[in-house]
């Protein structure tokens, strides 16, 4: 371990004070918080040379970021259980036998999410719930069945304090998928986020359709296309987090990304940035992602002595790695400024998109010639992110998205733009769309709108009502009220509001073209 | 054969199930007084009113004729504001084709194309080309009109036509043509017509409550279409009156209470009406 500066821990414990006194922060906010300090300090990941200038500088000039993943990870960052086992086989650790019913089943699964790790120290994936509650859904009347799904999903939004816990329904309908959207309509609740899985030629429009109504009430489900996942990760993924695509039964090492628009503004010109800049960037970022990788499979010691990877709930061999990336729409409209063509924008202008289009090839091309030993799962390659932003994201879009009060002004331009980059990314990209209320009265028009996006190769979309409490922020959901008691100064119960706050301050998310 | 249209509307919601491209025509042969697009209802007479005040220089004369330039246009609508005729400097002549070309884009974002306006059905051969045209790409077609022309005499149109969503102002003869200037005799047969042949897609009704008498006349209108089989399945729009866009000198018209709409959602469900929407 190498040593730190005084400096460095003295300033790190006047943030533990800080932490310690926060008005705002919940105690178990304050835990993790405390943790991450701790954290900061330490110096064992063999990082390459060149990092620190690309990654410590403030968010107008740093070129990568780690999102918060500490200095020597404890756990992968995203880790996806095999829940279908647990509620099978019963785990030894947790002392639990396999259950026999519907009341069993979910209390297993509610004790199980406080024994799964993550950046956030909360699980971000809960599980496929239709297919892992079907089995169970007779044993109790439909009356009961509802009342108890209502009170797991109370349970879980009240004490999995942040959104980027996700639950899958679909593609298939079923009778407690049809459940869970009935309970999700009428609680418009914030946790968990919620998926549809979702193909037209094997969900049914019914159920669909019931999808889009608890969408426009809750701001969830949000549309995955099934069949472009199924073919990368096979059947066998899941979405977890924002909007994340990841191997069953494994999940994410790490995740960090790439800004984009920082790289074009260190870059003489566009040639420079092609041809220099860039593959610098993408160079230490994936040799720094390979050191967490390296720390974790390694040295941490998680794969061989926590009960998940013991008992078969995960596998190191289904872990991969996430390279992600925001400001694509930023970086193209710098660099058409800096070759004099100032008035072409990103989302408006073809030259622009083809630019953005040459970039995302670039990106894709060097991570298909970048071999890391530990993601077999993903032919030893990461996977591409479009990365949804953080609140302290200033002038950078999330991933390839098009800036807000930009929009084009009819969706049709605008999903025509997004089908030329959804499918650059297999662990996730997405696009959010507030509806205007009239379309409560005919949800067909936003089915329509998800079935004509995912022939034409979009990956995954979001839609909320312009008048809901429930609002999707990048890619998690947060109650406006809880943004509102925030921001008078009280505490709130999920982390995520803070960061709701954030996004709705600097990433301007209240500001939406509705559609 | 070209139409008048005045603007082709990509994606929407309310004219029709399900997404659909909306090309709205220009011209009408009712004159309402709640239209809230009256800018729709007259071709441009080339007075030259608008030029002179486009702040952007969109619009100029030339050879007596006043000529829009899309490019230059900021979409403020001061050219409609100041327009005394009723029209919209805005509007392009077009063929079924070029119309088309318009409409394919939106494609497989769409399951449909609605033809509105002012009133679709001053264009009849060409809005029967451009159902062809839809036909063969997949597309459903439907008509947004005031059923102020005889559809019996237009059975090719009607061939490609997937349904008639038909405007019935008003049931009593003298307040119809209180509120548009006309009697409705033609669009009462109109509804009959459509109603046997199945495609009476969806009737719908403005709700004014200083205009007529709202409750009465969606009575007599639900009796009129009951006689007809399956006319469980046609859909009922009760639309209530609200300013927006309407003429200055119509735009004091109170909007109907949500109760009062609420009371003939339930008389029509009565009658056994499946499909009733209040906007």
């Amino acid at each position: 371990m190498r040593e730190i500066s005084k400096t460095r821990v003295e300033d790190t414990r006047n943030k533990i004070l800080d932490i310690i006194k926060s008005p705002t922060l919940t105690h178990e906010q304050k835990v993790a918080n405390l943790a991450n300090a701790a954290d900061s300090l330490m110096e064992v990941l063999d990082v390459p040379e060149g990092l620190e200038e690309l990654l410590s500088p403030g968010i107008e000039e740093k070129c990568i970021c780690d999102l918060f993943e500490g200095q020597a990870p404890v756990r992968p960052r995203y880790i996806i259980p095999d829940y279908a086992k647990f509620l099978k086989e019963g785990s030894e650790f947790l002392q639990l036998k396999p259950p026999t019913d519907l009341m069993e089943a979910l209390n297993h699964l509610l004790i199980f999410y406080k024994h799964v790790p993550s950046v956030t120290n909360f699980p971000v994936y809960v599980g496929q719930l239709d297919e892992l509650l079907e089995p169970f859904i007779d044993t109790v009347p439909e009356d009961v069945a509802k009342k108890l799904l209502k009170m797991f999903f109370v349970h879980m939004d009240r004490t999995i304090l942040d959104s980027f816990s996700h639950a899958n329904i679909g593609p298939k309908a079923t009778k407690a998928g049809y459940l869970i959207l009935e309970v999700e309509k009428e609680l418009e609740q914030a946790v968990p986020n919620l998926t549809l899985k979702y193909d037209p030629k094997v969900t049914e429009d019914e159920f669909a359709l019931a999808a889009v109504e608890c969408a426009l009430h809750s701001a969830k489900p949000s549309f995955a296309n099934h069949e472009m996942f199924s073919k990368e990760l096979t059947s066998e993924y899941v979405i977890a987090s924002c909007y994340n695509g990841l191997p069953y039964g494994g999940g994410s090492y790490t995740l960090c990304r790439l800004i984009l628009s920082n790289i074009a503004k260190r870059s003489k010109d566009l040639k420079d940035f092609k041809e220099n800049q860039l593959p610098y960037v993408c160079d230490i970022m994936a040799r720094y992602m390979d050191a967490r990788i390296k720390f974790e499979v390694e040295e941490s010691g998680f794969f061989e002595h926590n009960f998940l990877a013991k008992e078969g709930f995960i596998h190191r061999d289904r872990f991969s790695a996430m390279f992600g990336l925001v400001g694509l729409a930023e970086c193209v409209n710098i660099l058409m400024e800096k070759e004099g063509k100032a008035g072409k924008r990103f989302g408006h202008d073809e030259e622009a998109n083809d630019l953005g289009v040459e970039i995302m090839d670039q990106i894709y091309a060097f991570n298909e010639n970048h071999h890391n030993p530990y993601c077999e799962i993903t032919g030893g390659h990461f996977l591409l992110h479009a990365q949804v932003g953080i609140a302290e994201d200033v002038n950078v879009s999330p991933g390839v998205r098009i800036p807000i009060g930009e929009e084009p002004k009819e969706l049709v331009d605008h999903l025509l733009v997004l089908s030329r980059f959804h499918k650059y990314f297999p662990s996730g990209v997405g696009d959010i769309f507030p509806i205007d209320l009239t379309v409560h009265k005919n949800p067909e028009f936003v089915l329509d709108i998800v079935k004509g996006s995912f022939a034409k190769d979009l990956r995954y979309l979001s839609f909320y009502s312009s008048e809901s409490d429930v609002i999707r922020i990048t890619g998690y959901l947060v109650k406006r009220s809880e943004i509102e008691k925030l921001s008078s100064g009280q505490a709130v119960l999920q982390d995520t509001t803070a960061l709701g706050m954030g996004a709705a301050k600097n990433g301007h998310i209240l500001e939406r073209k509705i559609r | 054969m070209k139409a008048v249209v005045n603007h082709i509307l990509p994606f929407s919601s309310v004219d029709g199930p399900g997404n659909r491209t909306v090309i709205f025509f220009q011209g009408c042969n009712l004159d309402c007084k709640y239209c809230h697009n009256p800018e729709t209802r007259n071709l441009c007479g080339h007075c030259g009113d608008c030029v002179k005040s486009c702040p952007t220089g969109a619009l100029l004369k030339r050879e007596n004729k006043v000529v829009y330039q899309k490019d230059k246009c900021v979409d403020c609508d001061t050219c409609i504001k100041v327009c005394k005729q009723g029209a919209s400097p805005k509007t392009k002549e077009m063929t079924a084709k070029e119309i088309f070309a318009a409409v394919k884009k939106q494609i497989p974002f769409i399951r449909g194309i609605t033809v509105s306006g002012g009133e679709c059905s001053l264009y009849p051969q060409v809005v029967e080309e451009l159902f062809v045209l839809a036909k063969e790409a997949g597309l459903s077609t439907l008509m947004d009109s005031n059923g102020m022309i005889s559809f019996k005499e237009y059975p090719g149109l009607l061939q490609y036509t997937d349904g008639v969503m038909l405007d019935i102002k008003c049931f009593k003869e003298k307040d119809h043509i209180k509120i548009t200037g006309h009697p409705n005799t033609m669009v009462l047969e109109n509804a009959a017509y459509l109603a046997q042949l199945n495609k009476l897609e969806e009737v719908r009704m403005v709700i004014v409550p200083d205009l007529y008498e709202g409750k009465e006349s969606v009575k007599k209108t639900g009796e009129f279409l009951r006689k007809f089989p399956g006319f469980e399945k046609i859909r009922i729009k009760l639309i209530a009156f609200r300013p927006m866009g309407v003429r200055k000198e119509y735009a004091h018209y109170k909007t109907p209470e949500q109760e009062s709409l609420e009371e003939m959602r339930s008389l029509l469900q009565k009658m056994g009406f499946e499909t009733i929407i209040l906007i």
